[in-house]
């Protein structure tokens, strides 16, 4: 069946299964492989994409189901090509990821706190990442590097992320 | 753990759903999904088409109704943990939908996904149950109203006919002014499957004495169950203390489930602990409003 989707601000329409998933249909049709693909029912939060600004498991949605909605992926979060967000910076700063498998999901995630809670408690933070699994960090770097980009951003005249436009709420 | 092949359709009115639905009996309807798609992911389930019944205006909104508040079967879980209506209406509703999954999960699992897939470890049946609500079905015939203590027949076995489905839920609302409310799970982490859950409201009249209470029980047995003889002990007078004997003799007559997680003396143990807790809180809750 054909479908349509925007993607990270673009509408783009493809020809697909019912059955692809929305997670198969990024990777597979539109070579975005920033969501991962990691348990495929709903325990992981490897995949996790924005539909229409908040977390969701793009394994848990079949492609034709994400129609009319706006997907944002961890390519749509940059401000620039080539360049980062505060939130990936601050990763990068604190190293907050080890093997990085479930850095895009944690980054999304992240990135939805931080819309609409510009300044999470310690606990909110740890609320927010709950349904995301790490397996190598023990968390501690990743609730660190969210901290420290919620400090920049309350202290920037920056949009949280110049390539979110719309999605933030 | 890729679904077997199907058909996908999105009906533009509720009207439309129903008659696709009971045309085929291989038709499944989907909403949030966030049970469905790892079923068929996992093929445990393989309908051959799948209507989305996600954006029918029908099953949208929240809206007062006389003592009740309506809650359209589509309105997503995280939609109503934000909403103010729930809030200032419905504090059992607001304290349970925390536990339920975890936020990406909310983000996209509806109300009525939850009550039509009756897990018995789902906190939305456990309230609706607990407050005594409705569940209001739509299909080939008229629409109709089956009260929640009925609706859940056992393990993810619902009253509901072939070719219905949820089009919205009714729970009751309290007008007491001094109102309070008590939630209590245990699961092995953070968003899983409860092993039991808990869930009490209280009114208290100016004197502080108790004039209405309701207690439920999630996931010891296939469905939630109303506690109703703890729930009037407690309305006409019995502390905390000495309700332990009547919670403890109501659990005596459910045959509780024993599973890999827990065993049912483990949950008869932690079902006492969570039920008083939870009336504690509601207790106190109502105390200071």
């Amino acid at each position: 069946m054909e479908i349509k989707l925007k993607i990270n601000g673009v509408e783009r329409a493809i020809e697909c299964d019912a059955r692809t998933t929305l997670l198969d249909c990024l990777r597979d049709n539109f070579d975005l492989n920033g969501a991962h693909i990691g348990c495929e029912h709903g325990i992981c939060g490897a995949c996790t994409v924005l539909v229409d600004g908040e977390p969701s498991r793009a394994c848990l949605m079949f492609a034709p189901q994400a129609e009319g909605y706006s997907i944002t992926t961890i390519e749509g979060v940059t401000p620039a090509p080539g360049e980062l967000s505060v939130i990936q910076d601050a990763f990068c700063e604190v190293h907050g990821m080890q093997c990085g498998y479930c850095t895009p999901g944690m980054i999304l995630t992240a990135h939805a706190l931080l819309a609409s809670n510009p300044e999470p408690s310690r606990e909110d933070i740890v609320e927010a990442i709950s349904g995301n699994i790490c397996r190598c960090t023990g968390y501690g770097q990743i609730i660190e590097a969210i901290a420290l980009a919620a400090e920049r951003l309350q202290g920037s005249n920056a949009p949280l992320a110049a390539g979110q436009g719309e999605n933030a709420r | 753990m890729k679904a077997a092949p199907f058909e996908y359709v999105r009906p533009s009115s509720l009207a439309e759903a129903c008659a696709i639905l009971a045309s085929d009996e291989d038709a499944r309807p989907i909403a949030g999904g966030q049970t469905l798609v790892p079923m068929m992911a996992m093929r445990l389930a393989r309908p051959g088409k799948l209507v989305d019944i996600s954006r029918l205006p029908e099953l949208d909104g929240i809206k007062r109704d006389d003592d009740a508040l309506s809650i359209g079967a589509a309105v997503r879980q995280a939609v109503a943990e934000r909403s103010s209506e729930v809030a200032r209406h419905l504090p059992l509703l607001s304290a349970a939908l925390p536990w339920v999954g975890h936020q990406p999960t909310r983000n996209r699992g509806t109300l009525g996904g939850s009550v039509a897939n009756a897990d018995p470890a789902a906190e939305i049946p456990l309230v609706l149950v607990t407050l005594g609500g409705a569940v209001r079905a739509a299909g080939p015939g008229a629409e109709r109203e089956i009260p929640a203590r009925e609706f859940f027949e056992g393990l993810m076995a619902t009253a509901l006919e072939e070719g219905e489905i949820v089009s919205s839920l009714s729970f009751p609302i309290w007008g007491e002014d001094r109102v309070g409310v008590g939630f209590h799970e245990i699961s092995a982490r953070k968003s899983d499957f409860a092993y039991v859950s808990a869930a009490a409201q209280v009114a208290l009249d100016e004197q502080g004495k108790c004039t209405r209470c309701v207690i439920g029980l999630g996931a010891v047995v296939p469905s939630p169950v109303y506690l109703a003889a703890a729930s009037e002990a407690v309305a006409s007078g019995v502390g905390v203390d000495d309700v332990r004997g009547v919670l403890e003799a109501e659990f005596s007559s459910l045959d509780i489930m024993t599973d890999s997680h827990a065993t049912a003396a483990y949950r008869r143990r932690a079902a006492l602990a969570l039920t008083s807790r939870a009336l504690d809180d509601a207790l106190s809750q109502a105390g200071e409003a």
